[in-house]
């Protein structure tokens, strides 16, 4: 479903030296296999991501998602791709907060260039059993709510591929294990794959595979 | 969802920001719609105040333009008067196969009362019985109407009508009775009275702002005759001699020689548009250069092209600037706003917006800004003739009608779509190049 041959990406310092982030020969996921992907900071996690939704170009290398190579893309049919393909989940949740539950989850299917499908949005709302939040806007949930409104707007399309950014980062302890049962319960249920980037060894545990991108990633291994 | 729905709910989080600058452009297009309402009330007023004949024929010496202002707006110092007989040429003169109806006009009285100042102007009945003062959307012709009373009579000397502006002013009612005063000065001597017998119906014409008096009466009073041609001196020409019966309503007084009369003006309605170029020529061509001639249109449109266009361009001017302005500072508002959305935008970015697509929303942002901004300035403006109309109305009886909209606000919705279009391109630049990474605030 998902696989990366020799991606490499670089940023240029102040400086003007060449930094390389990215240099990674191979990884490939399975249609609705749930990954997490470990490193320390700074090792490129957050780029690959990037990388992988199409935000961020590479500088070499092919990123293939259900059979389409996104990096030839253009922009604009990347951009329209990673709408209806993939999924985000945020550190920080990232709702909009000028718009309601509901709202932030019909967002999600704004930019697809399909027929918008309000009572979708609604249904994933309540399979996240909030329902009953639907006009509420961030501000006015608690912070389990938005978590759980951003899952249900990163599903909001059927992506193939769902990327979770740290998603626990920023949920206390206690809500951590609702976060990862909640993601992994609707990437089951709406078979999707989803690739997890996590820290916390508690997180990791819970999944059958667990890559650690410093081995993966053959530019961290040049700079450290 | 679509861009204006996104578009507004951006502005709504941002709303006190967003309600100022769409105020700001409000009043910049409300000062707009007052300039081009009031200028087109203007041009109306003034292009219809010259209507119901065709030439004002009067004494060459003051000009077209004073002969114009004096006899069609009341309004500046007298003019040189001309002979009675030139009024008579149109009557069952030389002139009379051109002419349908010629009012004669005698200026010179006023009348003062609680700082108001109106002129009196003599005439003849044939002003509100023979003349009318416009057309309607078909091109009747809209006759004189009496909101009381009615015209005076040619055989009544001291009888008077007042426009409805006067009428308002002064208090003056059917029945009552006033004194002009010689001269256009406060100070000038009291004349004998006149009767009111009628008030007009407004007519949004600046005859509401004057009173008409019988030009017989006019004649009669001190200082307004001419000395006869047998060198008797004027005070004795014309004073009732013996008993006055207290029942005469021409207090004894006998109609004044023509000899001893002149008018300053005279209104003529032509028989056709051949009558009009033949009265035209004669009086401007003949050998006699008293007297000219002038189509009151001509030199009204004369007026409002060389007066009131350029100083309608310098208001448009000023009130484009304010919009301007406003416009500016929608610019400054969004771009200012663009740090703290930048992460907003790279969300919608993450969830598949393409950079076009988050351009076309902070656009769509300006233009409903600048379209909210400007369809309130335009009900604000309206609002505010609806609010001073009244007051201009009484005040200088011109009407102004606050639901017609000039041809020229149609163009202003457009214009404000591609003004808010320049305006916001520069924030909507930024927003395409947002980058994403950085406002998602992510590391490596």
């Amino acid at each position: 479903m998902l696989l990366l041959q020799d991606v490499r990406k670089s940023y240029t310092e102040p400086n003007g030296e060449t930094l390389p982030i990215l240099d990674i020969p191979r990884l490939q996921l399975a249609a609705g296999e749930q990954v997490v992907l470990r490193g320390r900071s700074g090792c490129g996690k957050t780029t690959l991501l990037n990388c992988i939704s199409g935000l961020t170009t590479v500088d070499a290398g092919s990123i293939s998602i259900d059979g389409k190579d996104i990096v030839s893309l253009p922009e604009v049919a990347r951009d329209r791709f990673r709408a209806r393909n993939i999924g985000f989940v945020f550190q920080t949740f990232n709702l909009l907060p000028a718009f309601s539950a509901l709202e932030n989850v019909m967002l999600g299917m704004t930019f697809t260039g399909q027929t918008k499908d309000s009572s979708r949005a609604e249904k994933l709302l309540a399979d996240v059993g909030l329902e009953h939040r639907l006009t509420h806007k961030p501000e006015a949930l608690s912070v389990g709510e938005q978590q759980r409104v951003a899952v249900a707007r990163a599903l909001a399309n059927q992506p193939k591929l769902l990327l979770a950014d740290e998603p626990t980062a920023n949920v206390d302890p206690a809500h951590q294990q609702q976060v990862i049962d909640l993601l992994r319960a609707a990437c089951e249920k709406e078979k999707v794959a989803m690739l997890l980037v996590t820290h916390s060894p508690e997180v990791s545990d819970q999944f059958q595979r667990v890559e650690q991108l410093e081995e993966l990633n053959r530019a961290v291994a040049a700079v450290h | 969802m679509s861009f204006w729905k996104i578009a507004w709910r951006n502005m709504q989080q941002r709303a006190l920001a967003s309600s100022l600058t769409g105020l700001s452009m409000a009043l910049g297009v409300a000062l707009m719609i007052l300039v081009m309402v009031v200028h087109a009330v203007t041009v109306e007023q003034f292009e219809g105040d010259a209507q119901g004949y065709h030439l004002i024929v009067g004494g060459a010496k003051g000009g077209d333009v004073q002969l114009v202002m004096n006899t069609v707006f009341h309004i500046g110092s007298a003019i040189y008067p001309i002979p009675y007989s030139s009024y008579t040429d149109f009557v069952d003169g030389k002139y009379a196969p051109y002419t349908k109806v010629a009012v004669p006009y005698c200026i010179g009285d006023s009348y003062h009362k609680d700082g108001y100042k109106f002129r009196v102007v003599a005439t003849t009945p044939d002003l509100f019985d023979q003349l009318s003062y416009g057309a309607d959307d078909q091109g009747n012709d809209i006759n004189y109407d009496f909101a009381a009373g009615r015209n005076f009579r040619e055989d009544r000397f001291f009888e008077a009508v007042v426009g409805s502006v006067v009428a308002s002013k002064t208090g003056l009612k059917v029945g009552d009775r006033f004194q002009p005063t010689h001269g256009m000065s406060s100070d000038g001597e009291k004349h004998i009275e006149f009767e009111v017998v009628g008030i007009l119906a407004p007519t949004g014409t600046s005859n509401d702002r004057a009173m008409f008096a019988n030009m017989e009466g006019f004649y009669l009073l001190e200082g307004h005759a001419l000395p006869p041609d047998d060198g008797t001196p004027v005070d004795q020409s014309y004073k009732p001699s013996g008993e006055v019966d207290p029942q005469d309503p021409n207090r004894g007084f006998d109609r004044l020689p023509d000899s001893m009369r002149e008018v300053t003006a005279i209104l003529v309605l032509c028989k056709d548009d051949f009558g009009m170029m033949s009265l035209d020529n004669a009086i401007n061509k003949s050998k006699d250069r008293a007297t000219i001639a002038v189509k009151p249109t001509y030199v009204v449109q004369d007026m409002l092209d060389n007066l009131v266009g350029p100083a309608r361009i310098v208001l448009m001017v000023l009130t484009i600037l304010i919009i301007v302005v406003a416009g500016i500072g929608i610019l400054v508002s969004i771009y200012n706003s663009m740090n703290e959305r930048s992460h907003d935008i790279a969300v919608m970015r993450a969830l598949g917006a393409s950079r076009t697509a988050v351009m076309g929303i902070i656009l769509s942002e300006s233009i409903l800004l600048s379209l909210l901004g400007g369809i309130a300035g335009v009900l604000l403006g309206h609002a505010a003739i609806a609010l001073v109309s009244p007051w201009v109305e009484s005040e200088a009886g011109i009407v102004l009608k606050f639901w017609e909209f000039s041809p020229q606000e149609l163009l202003l919705i457009p214009g404000l779509v591609v003004f808010a279009s320049l305006v916001g391109f520069l924030p909507a630049v930024t927003a395409y190049r947002t980058d994403v990474g950085r406002a998602l605030g992510g590391g490596r």
